[in-house]
């Protein structure tokens, strides 16, 4: 009987030797995967098992930590002016997860990141608590809140950079929520509270990011893109010179005729009068003349067409690849398929105003330790030049004009030059929402220096469908975010 | 089969005859490791959870050292050649079980959900402390009893009567007590729930190894030849069809799967190496796949924990199957290579039966890939040394009963391990030592103690030849 015994004892060892590999596989090559499953509620119960670090702008923290009970999680997040911030920081939720920033740096907010990993032994030695570091942003609480109270509660978004280096100044979106409503995991209150601010019940989408995530039609704001093109690629080089603009202008391969807002001087209008008086027919013009592969490649050096990472994702704005004569034409002017990101227009007026050169926008200044060492510092970084240094000083011209005498008078600032661009977007089949009202600028102070570009976006029923009602609902908000930007670097 | 290493290597008048050694000051010093590593758990345990050492660290070192010593001593007595690995590897699994059962009791979210579901939280650690002191009593009354376990022989057909009595009980109305789903527990009153499944496994051993004694030259040598395998006649096709037919009542009418197949894989084992015809494993496989297809396709509790193996996160949220295994499998995960460290991992997430079906888990997240393979290797060995056991048996009853006790020991261990590591579909049974509940701990002490009784009787030497007193007497007296 010892042969098969020594068989079945083969056997035995093969049923072990198959856990030991099964777990081999679990515990090693899965292991990732399965600590970070969706399902994984460690994740949560480790992200909250001690405070937080905080979210910092101005030195302040915007962000903090209560302690909890009666739950898995000891402690739960809370907001200082949820409402106004929730663009900045997203939300971090017992029961619904973390987005945006506290999703991006968890790592570094409960302290699990590597690079905690030398100190958190040292603090395991030491019997300390493991601490959670900070993430301090480049956001500017004035022009926040200026930003936030300019929307009030009208619907729309406000994005404003530091051109110089491309930092975030400020990132408002309304309608907004507070994220202390749902931080905690209680049926009762977070619940609800969360249901509450889900889109199938709010129409309103309350949890959306309009200022990183909601693409608009950026209608005569995206002039300036158009305006910078014809310039660089050469078919018109002075600012002050007449353009070969005919009046009434009919779209190339078309029986259309393409329309100006009211009756303005548009006939064969020089590049700064085009501007100022927002003429679609001159910079349609401009668009099928240049044809669309000139008119993508500058407005791809702005940055449409591909997604922002500041580190939170920003959608990609739009200027459409394949489209014909005619609707290049009304691309240029920002209708058409054309599409924009608030953050994507402050982009185009920030590299204008930094003499061409596009700086990458982030809103993360630095990472700290617990003990508020550096672990990383943002170096601004330059992302493209969609124009030259001599063309883009002309487009600040040109943009000054339209706020000193155009359709963006309303953004004047006493103690700065501001450049501007209205715009009013249709929207809807027929028209039938809500049109946008865009206004994009930047400020010049008596130094020379630039220290704000700010794009502004509002969608309201009282938008006139009137290129004044960008200069008339957005362009006040951008002064007011412009002017606590200035007052706060004094 | 042969006695040579046990013989005497000559022989003089003044020194007797000189034996294998006994091994047992080796079992003391393993067994001291034994004691001594679950104490330093539990130290690290209590350490971990309320930042002190625990106050019962003193109780539960004496308590378990009592235990393992008082088995030594038995051991030392009446089995002196018993397997040295066998008690030290048992004393070790059952004190970290205790310790980890300690641990789950201190976890809140355990003593929330005991509460939500019973209205009361009553720790399982002390139960289980005194299961073990049960399970070593059986111990020691089995060593000191059972003198030879070629009696047993004697029992064959009683056995299979109380095999079945015992596999029945549970489907006995007002008896079972069905409330987590299986059917495997009767309920005594005033005296908690007996799984007597776990009992039935090692008598009904008791019953195949005489039965396959008596008739395997019958079962081996008539048998046609075909395609290369010797093809049983239609008659000898008896018993394991009849034992086929009780593992799938079992598992439809009790809902157990892992019972149904410990009992029959343990039958084609011990009918393979009793009748050393290969053609009856192939005949085993084709039954149990035959049995298993048949009720997956009928029985819904079946499908579901097999959908919950193929793919416990997609139906994660729907199924409480899934869910388990889910959280089971995340456990193993967390803990990664190193582990979180005892008393410092979320295993009580897997919520119900985290203490017994799935304490696995806990050593998985708590003690890591390290710790894991560590303990499978004592499970390894206990299974290798019971099958070494069989090896060294001389009499076919002993080998037969050593191997069907260490395959169905390795079966189980396969089915519970695997099962909680998502290998295979989970089955519902303990692991041995580990997992709380007293009839697990109980009856495999007993099965412990019967391989030390086999091996003892297989190791001990041949009692010296009597003197002869002729020999005596003509011997030479040197000048």
């Amino acid at each position: 009987m010892n042969k098969p015994l020594r068989r079945i004892a083969i056997f035995c060892g093969l049923l072990v030797l198959a856990l030991l590999i099964r777990d081999n596989w679990l515990q090693y090559v899965q292991a990732n995967a399965l600590q970070e499953n969706t399902n994984n509620r460690r994740i949560a119960i480790e992200r909250y098992a001690k405070p937080r670090g905080d979210i910092i702008v101005d030195g302040k923290p915007i962000t903090g930590s209560k302690k909890t009970s009666g739950s898995d999680f000891a402690y739960k997040r809370t907001y200082t002016n949820g409402e106004m911030w929730a663009p900045v920081t997203g939300y971090a939720s017992q029961a619904f997860g973390a987005t945006q920033l506290e999703s991006i740096e968890d790592g570094i907010l409960t302290g699990n990141d590597d690079r905690l990993f030398f100190r958190n032994t040292l603090d395991m030695l030491t019997g300390k608590q493991k601490q959670g570091g900070n993430v301090v942003t480049t956001l500017n609480a004035a022009a926040q809140k200026a930003a936030f109270e300019g929307l009030g509660n009208k619907k729309g978004a406000v994005a404003a950079l530091d051109p110089k280096t491309g930092a975030i100044l400020a990132l408002a979106s309304t309608p907004s929520y507070d994220p202390s409503t749902f931080a905690g995991n209680s049926v009762d209150s977070d619940t609800k509270a969360w249901a509450k601010l889900q889109k199938k019940n709010n129409p309103d989408d309350p949890m959306l990011n309009r200022a990183l995530r909601q693409t608009y039609p950026p209608g005569s704001t995206f002039k300036v893109v158009t305006a910078a093109a014809a310039m660089e690629h050469g078919l018109y080089t002075d600012i002050d010179a007449k353009t070969d603009s005919p009046l009434p202008y009919t779209l190339p391969d078309t029986r259309t005729e393409l329309k100006n807002e009211g009756n303005i001087p548009c006939k064969n209008a020089t590049l700064r009068e085009a501007l100022r008086v927002s003429c679609n027919t001159v910079f349609g013009k401009i668009g099928a003349d240049l044809g669309k592969d000139k008119m993508l490649e500058t407005a791809e050096k702005f940055g449409f067409n591909s997604q922002q990472f500041v580190p939170v994702r920003s959608n990609a704005s739009v200027f459409p690849k394949e489209m014909d004569k005619p609707q290049t034409a009304l691309s240029s002017i920002g209708q058409f398929d054309t599409n924009a990101t608030p953050l994507q227009m402050a982009m185009v007026a920030s590299a204008v105003a930094n003499d061409g050169r596009l700086m990458e926008p982030y809103m993360v200044d630095k990472l700290q330790a617990p003990s508020l060492d550096v672990i990383e510092q943002h170096e601004p970084k330059q992302m493209s030049q969609p124009l030259t240094e001599e063309n883009a000083q002309k487009l600040q011209d040109m943009m000054k004009t339209v706020v000193q005498s155009g359709t963006g008078r309303n953004a004047q600032l006493s103690g700065a030059t501001v450049g501007g661009k209205t715009g009013t977007a249709q929207n809807g089949i027929n028209n039938s929402g809500n049109p946008y009202a865009w206004f994009i600028s930047f400020a010049e102070l008596g130094d020379g220096s630039r220290p704000v570009a700010v794009a502004v976006v509002v969608e309201d029923s009282d938008a006139a469908r009137g290129d004044i009602s960008g200069g008339g609902l957005a362009a006040p908000i951008a002064r007011d975010v412009m002017k606590a930007i200035i007052d706060s670097k004094k | 089969m042969s006695s040579t290493t046990n013989a005497p290597t000559h022989h003089t008048s003044t020194i007797g005859a000189i034996g294998a050694p006994s091994r047992r000051n080796t079992e003391l010093a393993l067994l001291a490791f034994a004691v001594v590593i679950p104490v330093f758990a539990y130290a690290n345990v209590g350490l971990a959870i309320n930042d002190q050492v625990p106050a019962g660290l003193l109780g539960y070192g004496i308590g378990l050292g009592l235990l393992a010593g008082v088995g030594h001593l038995v051991v030392r007595k009446f089995a002196a050649y018993a397997d040295p690995l066998l008690l030290p590897l048992a004393t070790l699994l059952n004190g970290l079980g205790l310790v980890a059962i300690w641990r789950l009791d201190q976890s809140e979210r355990l003593q929330q959900l005991a509460i939500d579901r019973f209205d009361v939280f009553s720790p399982s650690a002390p139960k289980q402390l005194l299961f073990s002191a049960l399970g070593l009593a059986l111990f020691v009354a089995v060593l000191i009893f059972l003198k030879d376990h070629r009696v047993l022989q004697r029992y064959t057909y009683i056995s299979m009567a109380a095999a079945l009595v015992l596999l029945l009980l549970p489907l006995v109305p007002g008896l079972g007590d069905n409330s987590f789903g299986a059917k495997i527990w009767i309920r005594i009153p005033g005296a908690g729930t007996i799984q007597p499944g776990e009992f039935a496994k090692i008598v009904i051993a008791i019953f195949f190894s005489g039965y396959l004694m008596v008739k395997r030259d019958a079962l081996a040598l008539a048998s046609r030849r075909f395609m290369g395998l010797y093809l049983p006649r239609g008659r000898d096709l008896g018993p394991i069809i009849t034992i086929w037919l009780v593992s799938l009542l079992i598992l439809i009418f009790e809902n157990d799967l892992g019972s149904s197949l410990l009992f029959f894989g343990m039958f084609v084992i011990m009918l393979y190496v009793a009748t050393e015809r290969t053609s009856w494993i192939v005949i085993g496989l084709l039954m149990s796949s035959a049995g298993a297809v048949g009720v997956a396709s009928f029985a819904s509790h079946v499908q579901a924990r097999v959908d919950a193996w193929l793919d416990p996160f997609g139906c994660y949220a729907d199924s409480g199957a899934c869910e388990q295994i889910g959280q089971s499998i995340m456990s193993f995960g967390s803990g990664g290579v190193m582990g979180t460290g005892l008393g410092q991992g979320h295993s009580d997430l897997i919520g119900f039966a985290a203490n017994s079906d799935f304490i696995f888990s806990t050593f998985g997240e708590e003690l890591g890939l390290a710790g894991v393979m560590a303990m499978l290797l004592l499970y390894g060995l206990i299974i290798e040394r019971g099958i070494r056991t069989s090896l060294a048996a001389r009499d076919p009853f002993g080998k037969l009963f050593a191997v069907g006790l260490s395959g169905a020991f390795a079966l189980q261990v396969f089915v519970v391990a695997g099962g909680v590591m998502g290998l295979i579909p989970l089955t519902g049974m303990t692991m041995p030592f580990l997992a709380a509940g007293g009839s697990s701990v109980i009856a495999n002490w007993a099965l412990i103690a019967i391989l030390l009784r086999i091996s003892d009787t297989a190791r001990r030497p041949a009692p010296a030849p009597a003197a002869n007193p002729d020999a005596e007497m003509t011997q030479v007296v040197r000048p």
